[in-house]
């Protein structure tokens, strides 16, 4: 057996036990930690490419959102209403999307148009608010142990959804990193006129990350919705929400499959462990910690941790690559 | 016409002018320096809590406090480029706005640990003044008056001295300005205070009209970057008009709806016209 599938094979052991023997203060942090993951990584499906969105809040807000409302007004299950909110912000994708590449809609103007897009499904939220509770948050009507309403009062279940969403997140990323598609929108962040001279759809290559991603977001804003059983717009769809999906994927690295979980991982439990050092007394403390390294990582390391260490290791071999 | 209704526009008018004073102070730094300051809001929200706290904890007189308060959000302004900006200043633009994101981050939750979250106000209580059956509060229109005396002294800086010329230069020609014998660093490290400056004056301005808490800075910033984007980054005089062309909608929608609908009404305009005019509403 090789090394790589004895480390595999430790890992796939740990996560397997990991609801057995853990903690319920720790295996809600383990959830936490993975389904904002799964955000991150599909963030990263298109951030990668160069499309840097501030307003993934929208699609994590309409994900959670979307199931809950319907749930508690129309008694429709979330194994409808989930798929609805993902389709329903797929759809936003690509509408937001569509034009913006049309136009070329790029960069600094890309931010704000989607920064924007934050906004408005934000504001509705909290405009809405006899509806929606506004911004004191609102909470799924609660139904006990039921696979028909998707809540589960034991962790073991939720540790199960959410490893299975991050598994299922870092699949995707790895099939677009594989397939034809990433060589073209490679290609496309390079030089887009050449790109579409040997032939590429851009716009089509362009509008399938938008839309993955935009999808995937909010099937984890779902999850998170029926985990956490309270949802509020700012901690859902706010700026605060679109800017902490980019910075944990920068900080863990947006070009390789594992940056963004590594980023969720450091930022969650730097988060936690702040909290728990400094106490409620000292609130801001982590994010100021937080605020101050986030610059530094964009300073020194714009390709994030993983990446970073992906760069050593490749410019400083173990041993001499064999020939051949 | 509607009494109310035409307090509403008054009031936007005059919300109008400190918007656009920030739309001045973002769009300089933009187009000089190239990069859009997230923080920018939030550089306001400091300058608030620095009024606040000379003022109403330390007894300082208002005017003093509002100097003080310029002056260390335009050193603040300085600080941004030289620790921030300047170090990345050759990598790609969203790099530049995603560090000044931290700097979000971090001003907020700095303010939060120096202040606690509590809604803090100066204890203010300026006259209101009576048009008729229309009510005018003095601070909104002092606040105004200021926001113009600002901007228009800002655009006498801008055409009639040397270093306004320089400043106008770089912006439109930033490799041949250098050849020309123009200290490109000295004149971003000036554009940063200035537009510090007048985020300071702007901190003046809102303190006398709003409580600060340290997320402040998240209900007026992504409406300045609108402003901004929609005049054309860069377009100042743009920028000036889509101040109150936002505001109205604002103060408009307001009257006819909820708040939060006319900012959600804002906010898609933006997004449409983005895609109609992308290059700002008086470029054609």
């Amino acid at each position: 057996m090789s090394r790589h599938t004895v480390i595999l094979a430790g890992a796939a052991a740990a996560l397997v036990a990991a609801p057995f023997l853990t903690p319920p203060y720790f295996m809600h942090l383990i959830i936490q930690i993975l389904l904002w993951s799964f955000i991150y990584t599909a963030w990263s499906i298109m951030g990668r490419f160069g499309f840097v969105s501030l307003g993934h809040g929208a699609f994590v807000g309409v994900g959670a959102y979307v199931p809950a409302l319907l749930w508690n007004y129309y008694d429709l299950t979330p194994w409808v209403g989930i798929p609805l909110g993902v389709a329903l912000s797929a759809l936003l994708g690509l509408v937001i999307g569509y034009p913006c590449f049309r136009l070329r809609v790029v960069g600094h103007y890309f931010a704000l148009v989607t920064l924007a897009l934050g906004q408005v499904v934000m504001l509705s939220v909290v405009a809405a608010r006899d509806i929606t509770g506004g911004s004191l948050g609102f909470t799924p009507r609660a139904a006990g142990h039921s696979w028909y309403a998707l809540q589960f009062p034991e962790k073991g279940y939720f540790y199960a959804i959410a490893l299975a969403l991050w598994l299922g997140g870092l699949a995707v990323w790895r099939a677009i990193d594989r397939g034809i598609g990433r060589e073209a929108l490679d290609a496309i962040s390079e030089d887009e006129e050449a790109a579409a001279a040997i032939g590429i759809n851009v716009m089509r290559e362009k509008l399938r990350v938008t839309v993955i991603s935009a999808a995937l977001t909010a099937l984890g804003g779902a999850a998170l919705g029926q985990y956490l059983m309270y949802l509020n717009p700012e901690t859902l769809s706010g700026i605060a929400v679109s800017l902490q999906i980019v910075f944990a994927a920068i900080v863990g690295g947006t070009y390789t499959m594992l940056g963004p979980t590594v980023g969720s991982l450091l930022t969650i439990s730097l988060n936690e462990g702040l909290r728990v050092a400094f106490g409620t007394s000292f609130i801001g403390a982590a994010n100021t910690i937080y605020g101050i390294l986030l610059i530094f990582f964009i300073i020194f390391m714009p390709r994030g941790i993983v990446g970073t260490l992906g760069d050593l290791a490749v410019r400083r071999p173990a041993k001499p690559a064999p020939v051949g | 016409m509607d009494i109310y209704l035409l307090e509403a526009i008054i009031n936007g008018i005059l919300l109008g002018g400190v918007l656009a004073l920030l739309a001045l102070g973002l769009n300089l730094i933009f187009g000089v320096i190239d990069v859009v300051w997230i923080a920018y809001a939030d550089l306001v929200m400091l300058g608030m809590y620095v009024i606040y706290w000379l003022h109403a904890e330390l007894g300082w007189p208002l005017l003093l406090a509002c100097a003080v308060a310029i002056a260390a959000v335009a050193v603040l302004g300085v600080l941004v480029h030289v620790l921030i900006i300047s170090p990345i200043l050759g990598s790609a633009p969203i790099n530049q706005l995603l560090a000044t994101g931290g700097l979000l981050f971090f001003l907020q939750s700095f303010a939060t640990l120096l202040f606690g979250t509590e809604f803090r106000n100066l204890g203010l209580r300026l006259p209101i003044i009576e048009l008729g059956e229309v009510y005018i509060s003095s601070a909104r229109l002092m606040a105004f008056a200021a926001a113009l005396v600002g901007a228009v002294a800002l655009y006498l800086f801008l055409k009639r001295t040397f270093i306004g010329t320089a400043i106008r230069a770089i912006a439109q020609d930033r490799d041949i300005v250098g050849l020309m014998g123009v200290d490109q660093r000295r004149i971003y490290l000036l554009t940063s205070a200035i537009g510090g400056a007048l985020a300071g004056l702007a901190a003046c301005l809102l303190a006398l009209q709003y409580d600060v808490h340290p997320f402040i800075g998240n209900t007026f910033g992504p409406l300045i970057f609108m402003i901004c984007v929609l005049g054309g980054l860069g377009d100042m005089i743009g920028g000036f008009i889509a101040a109150f062309i936002i505001s109205q909608i604002i103060a408009i929608g307001g009257y006819y709806s909820s708040t939060e609908l006319s900012y959600v009404f804002a906010f898609t305009l933006f997004i449409v016209l983005m895609f109609v005019r992308p290059r700002g509403i008086l470029v054609r």
